[in-house]
Formats: structure tokens, C-alpha cells, sequence
């Protein structure tokens, strides 16, 4: 890594962890912490999902789908024994013992979503890993038993981390942050070990990482177990922020939001995942105000639809064009 | 206008912050009360949703968005029927856009969802929209959280009554959605029937369910004298056109959201089976009461060349009730929403208003209406069916008269408890 | 026992929906490699479009109102499908992934558009009495007429697409455009012409699935997705651009939901999955595709 990025690096963590004492600087206080909360905390959120998805397509080629529906099951599985949620499912387990469950879970489902869909690539592991999604969202919404159906479970409420309650704003925000930061930092650690370099050789030659005898299989799968617990990391926040979690949260269009913060932020590069969450939260924040209301589906659907048309690497892509075109100009 | 008042404040910056605390309470007086309305614009519940807004703006403009003295302005929001994407919008409502009242939301798990964020809030009230959940206050209810409108499981109250008594049927065919808002409806139906004696068999399907030829097959064959139905929307529709089109010919019960207009408009066979449906709700077409005629008049008035239906839909008299106990509240506190709304949420607490319909409404201990639910039945006049009620019963409670205790013991509906109890 | 027979019938007449539907989903995929993830978004169209047609006519009782809304349907997604193709993913020939992306985003505007236009309120087609009554069907009683008008339209469309693809002149050059683009285009064939015939063609299916559709059961928002993660199983089950595997699949899919119906129907949606995964464990090319 450059001097000059790790500088960079640095300092923009540095300016994220402050936000919550510089944004009051500059706005009253209630929407200051509604910028903190509801705004980037639930980029943060959903940026950690949506980087499961970055992780896999930037480094193995994989576009998965999937990856709501594994954050969906973490959550789930949070909210089905975590004390205190309504209606109580299992319950008696406190967060401490939840949490950690919730992620187990949805590291497995990324294993068998990986094992699934194995053999398959490109296109058609789009349309499997789409149609799992459905199958899994389709059960959680019929079943009441497990998962009390349409309806989903309320309150979970989170855990108090160190005397401090996560419902408090900051807590939350910095909670969100560190987590985002650590799988981040894990990435790129990750894609420089063996596993990660085996990982790239799959994605550029899997045949090549065959015959020099490493297991496809076993690299691919594992590499879904990864995503599966990114994204479990921001299914157990996002289900906290939510106080619950309902079926609606893994339907259909919770699998292509995702998709389209991933998009639009570009898929060459994790952080693009926290662009594109970012951006797709402004807008879905602000919607009412920019255009209609009524019709947010279709200004981001618009937005989706230009990036892929324009710029296929999303944001990421149009900075790096920027820039090319400011050092030729300055030429 | 939001974005403006942004500016300036942040314009002001933080030094008005310090002040602003103090000289606050006098100021408020004369500011506006901000409303936020929240209800489903997005996704297939969006017709109920825009129709509600239709109302709450003919409501408001009627009392030329003053109460009290003081302005309302009146902030709309909108969500897909999911419960998180309502929490996030009345995040924003609350934080970003300052409202100081919420009216909504639409649907059950929204309900649940925003009842148990109103529990975070100081100085803030939400007052339901048109979801109907039990549990939204009937279990765990929050101080901040009122509902004027009545419940699923009360919409059926004097309807198992009627299928026994009246009509002498004895044994029904019950095929409802595996989801909790048929479960509260069957509840209450079962409630009335079963006491009286009265066998039922049920035969549920999942939500989004479009093929019931199977079910209507088994239904039809059976020794049910009567057949009362419980889906909402597409699976109502589909449910009636299929069973019309295998001849079905027994006597229909209708859950509240079926005798609908949305399924009486189109024209097909699953009118011809729909007639004489009998039904329970709290709204119908045609009510012979001053109050509804009133209301049905100006909403035509107001909407017949913009999109509005014949008569309003269920969703938007729902929260025209609830923006009813808002303004009665609003009035009898002199528009003060100061001491963390204190005085209005005691004052809402006490209203007793009267709903569009002209039913009466109060509030329980739980701030869940006690209210009036009619019996309706679907009837062909000129060239349109329309629902006319021809049965009220007053003052329904949440528990239909069962002592509160012995209704919670009985547990949440749900297929397995159907509210089938010996008396 | 006839109610045996009455299940195993609803399943193969919702296996007729079901092909009809997938069908064009299969053959746009088989042919171009096009994931066309706006297939949904298509059938809700050609039903929205069809019905604004059909409605006016049958308020006059007008005997042909269907079939006029099933012509101006079925026509309005074969030109849809064809501009897509044209506008869209002609130019991007070969980037799998990314037109997939593009008919993501298609399908998102779309759906918001109609549900702007038409709202949610459900809809529902109904077909002229000579086929919507109830015919008499040995061992099951009376059966609505509509249901095996389904699965006479399907065996056409199977029927039709084999003659298309086996026996006629666009046939060989579209196959022969599958195996070899650049040597099709030395041969003096206009290659994007055919692309655009095709995926006109899949639309128009879509179109023609999204009329019947709407006529056997109603037609909502909602719809959409549904009908594309059918297609999509139907094919991952059948096989990837077979259109014998197609109709495989989509019979399969069709009696697992009503058997699941009737006799476990809190799990009935899981059926379904339980089947794609088997397949897919067994043969990840589906069952008759090619591998």
C-alpha cells in the first residue's frame, strides 16, 4: 500500500469517528444526530452488507444475490433467541450468546449458499443465488411458527455495550463504524494471504488454480463462508437498528437494493460498497424532497440504471476517469 | 419549504442553539404544529394509501389547517407496507422534519414496528394511521402510542352471532391467509360462532396464494353450510373468481377487507357470487346515518375528478377517525404541546369523538378504541354493488366483552388458536 | 380419488401458465445468453396494457373484448422487448452480466411507472363464456374451461417454438447464430436483426403469459417477481435454453406447488427450492440442458 493511502486512510477514519462532534458544529442538534443515526450509521449498515457482496465479485468474480438474504438470516436468528423480542420465538439467551449465534448462522448459510451453487457461474450463478434468495425469504414469510410470518419479530432491542445502551446514537454510529473498519481492514488483509491470492487466480483462471492443485470447490465455498459472515455482521446491526426484523427486509427488493448500492458504488474495490450505501441512503432519505416521493423506485432505478450504462465501475470508476482527466488536463 | 428552513437554521449555526433553548416555550405557541402523516404510497397497498391521504387532506383543509390557533402543517411521508422502511421514514419525520404528531401508519407489522419506537420518544406522540394489529395495543402498549380506529379482530364482532342465529347455519368452511391479520379476524368470528355451538373447519393459505382450485375442490364437497372467507386483495379476488368459476354455491362470510370496493368496481363472475355476502367492518358504502352522508358528499365533492372512488375506502376513514382525536385533542389543549405533550396526550386519552361513520369512539385503558362495528351485506343497485350496512353493534371493545384477563389467557391468534372456545 | 385427479390437474394446468411464461424467458437465454431479468416486468406490461384495451371493450359487452386485449398485450411486449434489445443490450452484446444489470434496472422503473399508472388495486381478465364456464372432465366433474384452454395455448406455443427453430428459415440461422455469430454474419445475415426478432419473440411470450396469467388469477403488483423467479426455477430445473426442458421444468414446478398445497400447505413454498437444489446437486445444467 501507498504511504500516501494509508495517510488517506487515516485521516478519513479519523473524520468519520469525529462526525458526531463536528456535524453539531454545523447543523441543529436533532438533525445532526439524525445524519449520525439514520443516515450514515444506516449507510455503514448496509454498506457492510453490500461490501459482502463487493468482497465476493471484486476478488472471486462472483455476483451473488444472496448476500440479504445470509445478513437476513443472522438477523433472524438473532431475533429468534435473543430475550426479550416479541413474540418470543426460543428466547432466554442474552445478546452476548445471540449475537455470536446469529453470525454462526449466517456463516453457514454462506457456506451452503456456496456449496449450492458451486458449479455454477457468471449469469447462472446470478439467477441461483437469486432464486435461493426467494426460496429462503418465501419460507420465512409463510412460517409462523419460526419466524412469526408476515409479520416478523419485534424488539429486539440490542445489547448495552460497556454500561452504554445501544440504542443511544453514538454508541450505535461508533459501534457500526469499528465493526465496518475491522471487516475492511480483515479484506484487504485477506486478499493478500494465499487463500485471497488463490481466490483472485479463481477469478481470473480457475482452471490454471486447478492444475496447480489447489481445490476450486474448497476456495470458492469458503470464500462464500466469508461473505456469509460479513454479512451476518450487518444483518445482527441492521436488525438491532430496526428494533426487529420482518420478511420485507429479504423480499425482493432488499436483494436488489443491495445490488444497486454495490453498482453504483462500483464493484472493483470493497470501499465502493460504503459509496454506493451512502449514496443510495441520501437518496432514499431524501427522495421526497429531490423528486417524489411516490416515485423514489424510479429515480433509483434511473441512477442504476445510468450507472450501468455510463460507468459499469460505479462511482469508483467515474473518480478514477476524473482524475485521469484532471493530471491530463494539468499535462 | 423543509429544505428552506434547513438552510437558515444551519445559516444560524450553534450560537442560536443556547439561546434558542430558552426562549423556546414562548415561541412555540405561536410556531406551527408540525403533522407528519405516514402511510403506504409504494407497493400494493399504495391505493389505500393514497386514499387515506385523500381524507386527512380534505380534513384538514376543512378547518383551514388551523387548530387551537396555532397552524398544522401537515408533512407527508410514504413506505412500501415494510416495517423497517416506516421505522426509517418516521425516524425522519421525528428527527429530520421536527413533527411534533405522527398519523400513521397503514399495516399491521408497521403498526407494531412504529408502536414500539413511539416507546423510545419523549415529547412525541404517534396516533395510528389504518393498521389493524391487536397486539399494537392489546400487549405491551406504549404510552405514546393512541389508535382512534378499530382492530382486526373487533371489525368481526356480531357477525358469528348472526351466521348462527339469523341465518341458522351451524357449520362453516373458514379458508383465511396463514398470516396474523386473518388470524385476528377468524378470532373474532370464532369467538360469537363457536360459543354459540357452531363447528368450524378451516383451511388456510399462505399469503400471495393466486390458486385455490385445490382448496375450493375440498370446500365444495364438504358438509359446510356456509363458506366465510378471509384473504385480502389479489388472494380475495382470486379466491372469489375461482370459486365462482367452479360453481361454488354456498352462502359467503366475508372477512372485513373483502366487501371492498377495489372488488366490487370490476365487473366478472366473482360479482355474481358476491352478492348477498354478508360481512362485518367498521365502514360500509351505504350507512343510514346524517354523519357518513355528510362525509361521503363532501369526499365526492372534493374528489371526483381527481382519482377519488365512490365512496371512501376503509384505510382512509380509519385515518380520518384518527386525525378526528388529534384535532379534538389539539382543540381541547388550546394547540399547547408543551411539558413533553403532557396535557395532549391526556387530552387524547379522554376524547370521545365521532368517527366519519358516525359510530362514537373512546379510548380503553390501553388507548385502543372502543367503538362502533357494522353488519354489512354486498347489494346490487343499478349497475354497481355496493355494501350496505344493516346491523351496528355500539361500543365493541378489543376483547368483543370478554373480561380483559380471561382475552389475554386466551393467547395471540394464530392457526393453531382460533378462538374456538366452549363458553 | 377424484380429488387426487382434480390436483394433479390444477398442477398441469398451472405448468401450462408456467411454460408459456418461461418459455420465452428459455429461449431468449438459450439464444442470446441474456438474462433478462425485466421478463417479469414484461408480463406485468402486456397484462396492464391488455387490460386497459379489454376494459372498455367488455364494459360494452363487446364478444371480442378479450381477444382484443390479448392482441394489443401480447403486440405492445414484442415491441417493448424489441426496442430493449435495440436500445439497450444490442450494444453490449457478450457483457452477460452487465445487460443482466440493465434489465435489473429496467424492471425497477417499470414496475414504478405501472404502479403510477394503474395503482395497486388488482385486475383481473374474463375470457368470452364460450371459455370461462365449466366443462365436464371424466373422473374429476366440472372444471373451469379456462384452465384447459391453458394447456391447449401451451401445447401451441411448445409446438410452435419446435416447428420455429427446427423447420423454418429464421430457425437455422437463429441456431446457427448460437453456434457461431461472426461466421453467421459472413454468410450475409443481418446478426443484431436476428437478436432483435428474438428478443422480440421472448417478449411477445411474456406478453402472451402475461394476458392468461391475468385471466386465470389477478393480476397486482407483485406480479412480476413472481413470474421471474418461476421462469428462472423453471429453467434452472429444466435446463438452461431447452425448450423440451423448459416444459419438463415447468410441469414439475406446477404439480410440487399443488400437491405441496393440498397436503402440507405451510411448506409447500419450500418445496419448490427443495427441488432447484436437488437438480442443481445432481445436474447443475438442469435435467434435459445441454452441459
Amino acid at each position: 500500500m501507498h504511504s500516501r493511502t494509508v495517510t488517506w486512510s487515516l485521516l478519513s477514519a479519523l473524520l468519520l469517528l469525529a462526525l458526531p462532534w463536528l456535524l453539531p458544529q454545523v447543523m441543529p442538534a436533532g438533525q445532526a444526530q439524525f445524519w449520525i443515526a439514520n443516515i450514515l450509521g444506516r449507510a455503514i449498515v448496509f454498506g457492510i452488507i453490500a461490501m459482502s457482496l463487493t468482497f465476493l465479485a471484486t476478488y472471486g468474480g462472483f455476483i451473488s444475490l444472496a448476500q440479504m438474504m445470509v445478513a437476513g438470516v443472522a438477523g433472524y436468528t438473532l431475533a429468534v433467541f435473543a430475550e426479550g423480542a416479541v413474540p418470543r420465538i426460543v428466547g432466554g439467551l442474552g445478546y452476548g450468546a445471540a449475537i455470536p449465534l446469529g453470525l454462526l448462522a449466517a456463516t453457514a448459510m454462506g457456506l451452503l449458499v456456496g456449496a449450492i451453487s458451486m458449479r455454477t457461474r457468471d449469469i447462472y450463478l446470478l439467477m441461483i443465488t437469486l432464486a435461493l434468495a426467494m426460496g429462503v425469504f418465501r419460507f420465512i414469510e409463510t412460517n409462523i411458527a419460526w419466524f412469526n410470518g408476515y409479520e416478523g419479530i419485534r424488539n429486539v432491542v440490542g445489547p448495552s455495550v460497556l454500561g452504554m445502551d445501544f440504542r443511544n446514537t453514538f454508541v450505535f454510529y461508533h459501534v457500526a463504524l469499528g465493526t465496518a473498519a475491522l471487516l475492511y481492514i480483515g479484506i484487504i488483509y485477506l486478499v493478500r494471504t494465499p487463500f485471497g491470492l488463490v481466490l483472485q487466480g479463481i477469478r481470473d483462471n480457475p482452471r490454471r488454480v486447478a492444475a496447480l492443485g489447489y481445490s476450486v470447490a474448497l476456495h470458492r465455498t469458503a470464500a462464500f463462508g466469508v461473505a456469509g459472515f460479513i454479512a451476518g455482521c450487518g444483518g445482527v446491526l441492521s436488525t438491532i437498528y430496526n428494533i426487529g426484523i420482518s420478511p420485507g427486509t429479504i423480499g425482493l427488493g432488499g436483494t436488489v437494493n443491495v445490488l444497486i448500492m454495490s453498482v453504483i458504488g462500483g464493484l472493483g474495490h470493497p470501499i465502493g460498497a460504503f459509496i454506493g450505501s451512502l449514496i443510495f441512503t441520501v437518496f432514499d432519505t431524501f427522495a421526497a424532497t429531490i423528486y417524489d416521493r411516490d416515485r423514489f423506485n424510479t429515480l433509483i432505478g434511473l441512477v442504476f440504471l445510468a450507472i450501468v450504462l455510463v460507468s459499469p465501475d460505479g462511482a469508483i470508476g467515474i473518480g478514477v476517469r476524473l482524475r485521469r482527466l484532471l493530471a491530463a488536463s494539468r499535462r | 419549504m423543509d429544505v428552506r428552513i434547513t438552510r437558515r437554521a444551519t445559516l444560524l449555526g450553534g450560537a442560536s442553539l443556547a439561546a434558542g433553548a430558552l426562549a423556546a416555550p414562548s415561541i412555540a405557541q405561536n410556531a406551527p404544529i408540525r403533522l407528519g402523516g405516514l402511510t403506504t404510497l409504494e407497493g400494493p397497498f399504495a391505493t389505500g394509501g393514497q386514499d387515506a391521504y385523500r381524507c386527512v387532506q380534505m380534513e384538514l383543509e376543512r378547518v383551514n389547517h388551523t387548530v387551537g390557533g396555532r397552524r398544522i402543517e401537515f408533512v407527508r411521508e410514504s413506505s412500501n407496507a415494510q416495517a423497517d422502511v416506516a421505522l426509517a421514514r418516521a425516524r425522519k419525520l421525528i428527527e429530520q422534519d421536527n413533527v411534533d404528531i405522527i398519523l400513521g401508519p397503514l399495516s399491521g407489522a408497521e403498526g407494531i414496528a412504529l408502536r414500539d419506537y413511539s416507546r423510545t420518544l419523549t415529547g412525541k406522540t404517534i396516533v395510528n394511521g389504518s393498521s389493524g394489529a391487536s397486539d399494537t395495543t392489546l400487549r405491551n402498549p406504549s404510552p405514546n402510542f393512541f389508535r382512534f380506529s378499530t382492530d382486526g379482530t373487533q371489525w368481526m364482532a356480531g357477525l358469528g352471532k348472526h351466521v348462527h342465529q339469523t341465518m341458522g347455519i351451524r357449520e362453516v368452511a373458514v379458508t383465511a391467509g396463514d398470516y396474523a391479520f386473518p388470524y385476528a379476524q377468524v378470532f373474532g368470528f370464532n369467538l360469537e360462532f363457536c360459543r354459540l355451538g357452531g363447528r368450524t373447519t378451516h383451511y388456510w393459505a399462505p399469503l400471495g396464494t393466486t390458486d385455490f382450485t385445490s382448496q375450493i375442490a375440498q370446500i365444495n364437497r364438504s358438509n359446510a353450510g356456509a363458506v366465510v372467507v378471509v384473504h385480502g386483495g389479489t388472494d380475495g379476488l382470486a379466491f372469489m373468481t375461482q370459486y365462482a368459476q367452479a360453481g361454488g354455491s354456498k352462502p359467503l362470510i366475508g372477512g372485513s377487507i373483502m366487501a371492498d370496493q377495489t372488488m366490487l368496481s370490476a365487473r366478472g363472475p366473482h360479482r355474481r357470487v358476491m352478492v348477498d355476502m354478508i360481512s362485518g367492518g367498521p365502514i360500509a358504502d351505504v350507512i343510514d346515518d346524517p354523519t357518513w352522508n355528510d362525509f361521503v358528499a363532501r369526499y365526492r365533492r372534493r374528489w371526483a375528478n381527481e382519482g377519488g372512488f365512490t365512496s371512501p375506502s376503509i384505510h382512509a376513514v380509519n385515518y380520518a377517525t384518527n386525525l378526528y382525536g388529534i384535532l379534538h385533542a389539539l382543540k381541547a389543549v388550546n394547540g399547547d404541546l408543551s411539558s413533553n405533550q403532557q396535557p395532549f396526550q391526556h387530552a387524547l386519552a379522554a376524547a370521545e369523538i365521532t368517527a366519519p361513520t358516525g359510530a362514537a369512539v373512546k379510548l380503553d385503558h390501553n388507548r385502543q378504541a372502543i367503538s362502533d362495528i357494522f353488519l354489512n351485506k354486498i347489494e346490487e343497485r343499478g349497475s354497481t354493488a355496493q355494501v350496505v350496512a344493516f346491523g351496528r353493534t355500539r361500543a365493541v371493545n378489543q376483547t368483543l366483552g370478554l373480561p380483559e384477563q380471561q382475552f389475554l389467557t386466551l393467547g395471540s391468534p394464530s392457526r393453531d388458536n382460533t378462538g374456538c372456545i366452549a363458553s | 380419488m377424484d380429488l387426487a385427479a382434480t390436483i394433479v390437474l390444477n398442477g398441469l394446468t398451472l405448468a401450462a401458465l408456467y411454460f408459456i411464461v418461461a418459455s420465452g424467458f428459455s429461449l431468449i437465454f438459450g439464444l442470446m445468453r441474456v438474462v433478462n431479468m425485466a421478463h417479469g416486468a414484461m408480463y406485468l406490461v402486456a397484462g396492464y396494457v391488455g387490460y386497459s384495451v379489454f376494459e372498455p371493450l367488455y364494459d360494452h359487452d363487446l364478444w371480442y373484448a378479450w381477444y382484443a386485449g390479448l392482441a394489443a398485450g401480447v403486440a405492445f411486449a414484442a415491441v417493448f422487448g424489441a426496442l430493449v434489445q435495440v436500445l439497450l443490450l444490442g450494444w453490449m452484446q457478450g457483457q452477460e452480466l452487465r445487460q443482466a444489470l440493465v434489465t435489473i434496472g429496467l424492471s425497477i422503473v417499470v414496475a414504478d411507472q405501472l404502479l403510477a399508472m394503474y395503482g395497486g388495486t388488482p385486475r383481473q381478465f374474463f375470457a368470452p363464456d364460450a371459455i370461462f364456464g365449466s366443462t365436464r372432465v371424466p373422473g374429476i366433474g366440472g372444471y373451469p374451461t379456462f384452465r384447459l384452454v391453458q394447456i391447449g395455448v401451451a401445447v401451441a406455443v411448445g409446438v410452435g417454438l419446435w416447428l420455429l427453430l427446427n423447420r423454418t428459415k429464421l430457425g437455422m440461422m437463429i441456431r446457427a447464430g448460437v453456434d457461431d455469430r461472426q461466421m453467421l454474419g459472413a454468410c450475409g445475415v443481418n446478426v443484431p436483426l436476428v437478436g432483435v426478432a428474438v428478443f422480440s419473440l421472448g417478449a411477445a411470450l411474456a406478453g402472451l403469459g402475461g394476458i392468461i396469467g391475468a385471466t386465470a388469477q389477478p393480476l397486482a403488483m407483485g406480479a412480476d417477481g413472481r413470474f421471474l423467479l418461476i421462469s428462472l426455477v423453471v429453467v434452472i430445473v429444466g435446463g438452461m435454453g431447452s425448450v423440451t426442458g423448459t416444459a419438463l421444468g415447468a410441469v414439475l414446478i406446477g404439480l410440487a406447488e399443488q400437491i405441496g398445497q393440498a397436503m402440507f400447505p405451510t411448506y409447500s413454498v419450500v418445496l419448490t427450492f427443495v427441488i432447484m437444489v436437488v437438480v442443481l446437486a445432481l445436474r447443475p445444467q438442469g435435467i434435459l440442458g445441454r452441459a
